[in-house]
């Protein structure tokens, strides 16, 4: 399944989940800044959504709506734990297929455009869940939904797997921990696609659709399928989100919040996967340091912001010397180089 | 029936405000493929600098509304050079320059603050009274009218600029064929920095005229921003007439929906975005844009 990975790439992989997993946990126990968790919980959750957002860079689209679709799902969970007292572990990959199924509705007519077009309708769909989210009665308006339940144990035959978070000594680390591991779980989905024949189908389609197509590429299908995906991510990062904050509002995801999920994306580098646990982590950790600037905040991270893209306008990664065997690195500046040119 | 005229007339009015907002926009994204994201912060900042000259200081509005465009120019002008020139030459990919825009509208934002602080500003209006018209069926405040005409007719200005001048060829040419425009002796980098400066006043000059009626604070910027990318998507991106008939559109739902569904609650915008992605999904190219921008 993954025999296209390098021994190298393995010891990189088993270095990083010993970081988030051990060294992590433990270097907040040493230096007692606890509140590092929520921080980092908020970077794997925002990431996963991030990484939706990469996947519909990969077939040429830039997507700015994910905060819509993290919005819906954190609703579509909310309701359904709340309401309907589904349990959480029931609730939340059903809140990632509710946000797939309204990404295909939506994506039929509106990926037909394409560029700044597709750009711009994904702007403001973010607006549009939240109006939904304020005229509908099932998500209660501007009150939102609040006292969501933390979630439940899960056990299979008897035997506990998770315990009850409600009853955890620390619900944060346990907060954390089931963020690390979706994180890994959506980024090694993510790779799997982009290794796999969909993910050359979907190079193809962001070098040049008419040329896919013409080569018999169902690339209506193949887009729809593609939102849908990234779609799922967002749902799933928003339920998850309002699981750890116990509440939704219309303003838990707004447009900035769509506009940021861009950000990370572009700031870790479009042509690489894991480019956008990286922004994410960049841009919502420097924030949150930025914190001590008191009203200098915004000032001094948009500085760094505009000159980051003034040294690296391709995104951090970019930095990484390139290895000959990267594929996908190589694509990304095929694709890039075509852009250039096409102009 | 009888609300037909004020909504006639708050829709001109609403109009001619939108379009000036999108065709600044619109310049922007015809000459560099630029999607401007602080759009709506530009016209922010024009909004305070007329608040601070003519409401603040007490200096007539004429000179304030000046201040206002000149800043902005200026302001967009020294963006166009130091920031998105030096990104689109050395970036990879033309969707850079999004994060650089949406970097620079955060930074705009944080200016504002800092400079103008958070409240609501507010000036002195410029005439008094209204016109009662036809048995109280058409009631609009002097203000407002002075304000449409003014804004009717920076358009004109404006469209006749670039329809006459030497420099309104120059950046039709440009916005048409980047390369060509060049092969015939046009200047691409000073007449891309001219176009910013022009789209980036435009802004600045509806805020410093809305200033005068609705009033300004630091939160207008964002939905600003969108309200002006909604009417390019509806006219069309890149296309002038386009982002005319977008403004002049939106200003008319906005003002009839107002009217109209306001026994419905908070539902005219909600309205508006459906309808806008069912009309895209038939002519996703806009009323009068190019397919595929």
């Amino acid at each position: 399944m993954f025999n296209n990975v390098t021994s190298k790439q393995w010891m990189g992989l088993a270095a990083f989940l010993f970081a988030i997993f051990v060294a992590v946990p433990m270097f907040i126990a040493a230096t007692g800044r606890t509140d590092f968790y929520f921080t980092l919980t908020m970077v794997a959750l925002l990431s996963i959504a991030s990484g939706g957002v990469w996947l519909t860079f990969y077939i040429g689209r830039i997507n700015i709506g994910q905060g819509a679709f993290a919005l819906a799902g954190a609703y579509a969970s909310a309701v359904m734990i709340t309401k309907f007292s589904f349990s959480f572990w029931l609730a939340l990959p059903l809140a990632g297929v509710f946000s797939a199924l309204v990404a295909v509705l939506i994506g039929l007519p509106i990926l037909r455009l394409r560029g700044v077009y597709f750009a711009m309708i994904t702007l403001v769909l973010t607006e549009v869940v939240k109006l939904t989210s304020l005229a509908l009665d099932i998500t209660n308006g501007a009150r939102g939904i609040t006292n969501i339940p933390r979630p439940d144990g899960l056990s299979v035959f008897g035997l506990t797997i998770i315990p009850d978070f409600g009853a955890m000594e620390n619900p944060k680390l346990g907060f954390y921990y089931l963020a690390c591991v979706l994180m890994v779980l959506a980024f090694a989905t993510l790779y799997r696609i982009v290794n796999s024949r969909l993910g050359h189908l979907c190079r193809s389609m962001q070098q040049n659709e008419e040329l896919a197509s013409s080569i018999g590429v169902n690339i209506s299908h193949i887009r729809l399928i593609v939102f849908a995906i990234s779609s799922f991510f967002g749902g799933i990062g928003g339920a998850m989100v309002a699981s750890l904050t116990q509440s939704v509002y219309p303003n838990t995801f707004q447009v900035k919040d769509s506009v940021d999920f861009m950000l990370n994306v572009f700031l870790g580098g479009l042509g690489y996967v894991f480019g956008p646990m990286l922004g994410t982590l960049v841009i919502y950790f420097g924030w949150d340091l930025l914190f001590v600037a008191k009203e200098f905040q915004l000032l001094i991270y948009s500085t760094i912001l505009i000159i980051l893209m003034l040294i690296l306008p391709n995104g951090i990664l970019s930095l990484r010397l390139k290895k000959p065997g990267s594929d996908v690195a190589k694509a990304a500046d095929a694709s890039g180089l075509e852009l250039k040119e096409g102009k | 029936m009888d609300q037909i005229p004020q909504i006639l007339a708050n829709g001109v009015y609403l109009g001619a405000q939108y379009a000036m907002i999108a065709l600044g926009l619109t310049l922007i994204f015809a000459l560099m493929n630029v999607l401007n994201f602080a759009h709506g912060q530009m016209y922010v900042i024009g909004g305070f600098v007329t608040y601070t000259i003519y409401g603040a200081w007490g200096i007539p509005f004429v000179i304030a509304l000046a201040m206002s465009c000149i800043t902005l120019a200026i302001l967009g002008a020294l963006i166009e050079k130091f920031l998105f020139a030096p990104v689109i030459k050395k970036s990879a990919r033309d969707e850079s320059t999004m994060l650089l825009a949406a970097a620079i509208a955060f930074l705009l934002d944080a200016v504002i603050l800092l400079v103008f602080g958070e409240k609501q500003r507010g000036v002195p209006k410029l005439v008094d009274g209204t016109t009662i018209l036809g048995d109280y069926t058409l009631v609009i405040a002097n203000d407002r009218i002075l304000i449409c005409l003014l804004a009717i007719a920076s358009i004109v200005g404006f469209i006749s600029f670039m329809q006459f001048s030497k420099t309104g060829r120059a950046l039709r040419a440009l916005a048409q064929d980047r390369v060509a425009a060049q092969l015939m002796g046009v200047n691409v980098d000073r007449y891309s920095m001219i176009g910013f400066a022009l789209g980036a006043m435009l802004a600045g000059l509806v805020g410093g005229l809305l200033v005068t009626i609705t009033g300004i604070n630091l939160g207008m910027g964002g939905p600003t921003s969108i309200k002006a990318f909604m009417m390019v998507m509806i006219g069309g991106a890149g296309v002038i007439s386009g982002a005319i008939a977008g403004g002049i559109i939106l200003g008319f739902l906005e003002a009839a929906g107002l009217a109209l569904l306001a026994s419905y609650g908070d539902i005219t915008y909600l309205l508006i975005f459906v309808s806008l992605m069912i009309f895209l999904a038939i002519r996703p190219q806009g009323l009068m844009g190019k397919p595929w921008g």
